[in-house]
């Protein structure tokens, strides 16, 4: 079914770059395929971060993020060992959640 | 950019409240949110979210001047505003100019890149609420080839 996504974390002088790389089509719903049929909507609503299960970041999304989007953030505080999990949930109901260990 | 008066505010709550009851609106917390996302306009989207920004300095957003490619069009937002809470992304002209919205809790700088889809050359518009304030900050991209449906 879907991909997983891709997470980098690097930590530096006590803050921590996570950048995320989801795969996913994000269809818009107005988009033709080459026979002219529509493509139906589809796209990530939800993406919701944790470090050790604490939320770090919460993020409502439209069909206007770019196709496998990609989200770079940064946040204060986390240690090597700490468990960053990214979930992300689409507007068919499809849904999956990765998880990456802090180095 | 006007703030919703007592009577306008009451009569959405109450027009909310109606829709709700028929079912029209899923009860969530986030359901202003959600409607924001449907908004035609960046005023009609700052209305639902209840805010009525100010400019600020203190927000750096970043696009390119211009973009090649209306499908994948790089946008930074860095907020130095303390208690940075909410970070929320608007391309102007898009048909729905929302598109992201961010809740940054305490712990989380006020920061983010991501990749958006842009129409048509347009103004980018970063909101931002700290300390249960809004401020806001934009600037133009050229788009060359539109990256919206085709």
């Amino acid at each position: 079914m879907s991909t997983a996504t891709r997470m980098r974390a690097i930590l530096k002088d006590g803050a921590t770059d996570i950048r995320l790389l989801m795969t996913h089509p994000m269809e818009s719903g107005l988009r033709k395929d080459a026979t002219g049929q529509l493509v139906p909507q589809r796209f990530i609503t939800d993406v919701h971060a944790t470090l050790n299960g604490r939320t770090v970041l919460s993020a409502k999304w439209s069909f206007a993020v770019s196709q496998d989007p990609f989200l770079w953030f940064r946040v204060q505080g986390a240690k090597p060992g700490d468990k960053l999990a990214v979930e992300w949930r689409d507007s068919t109901g499809d849904h999956r959640s990765d998880e990456l260990v802090l180095g | 950019m006007t703030s919703l008066n007592r009577r306008e505010a009451l009569l959405s709550g109450a027009l909310l409240s109606a829709l709700a009851a028929v079912g029209l609106l899923a009860p969530t917390a986030a359901g202003a949110t959600e409607g924001a996302f449907a908004a035609k306009t960046v005023d009609e989207a700052l209305k639902l979210l209840g805010a009525s920004p100010v400019p600020s300095t203190e927000i750096t957003l970043s696009s390119p001047d211009i973009a090649e490619n209306g499908a994948v069009v790089q946008v930074g937002v860095l907020s130095r505003l303390p208690r940075t809470q909410e970070i929320h992304l608007l391309v102007e002209k898009n048909a729905n100019p929302l598109v992201a919205s961010y809740t940054v809790p305490d712990g989380t700088d006020g920061f983010l890149q991501m990749r958006v889809k842009m129409g048509q050359t347009s103004p980018v518009w970063a909101l931002v609420k700290a300390d249960g304030r809004w401020y806001s900050a934009s600037k133009e991209s050229k788009v060359t080839l539109g990256g919206c449906g085709g």
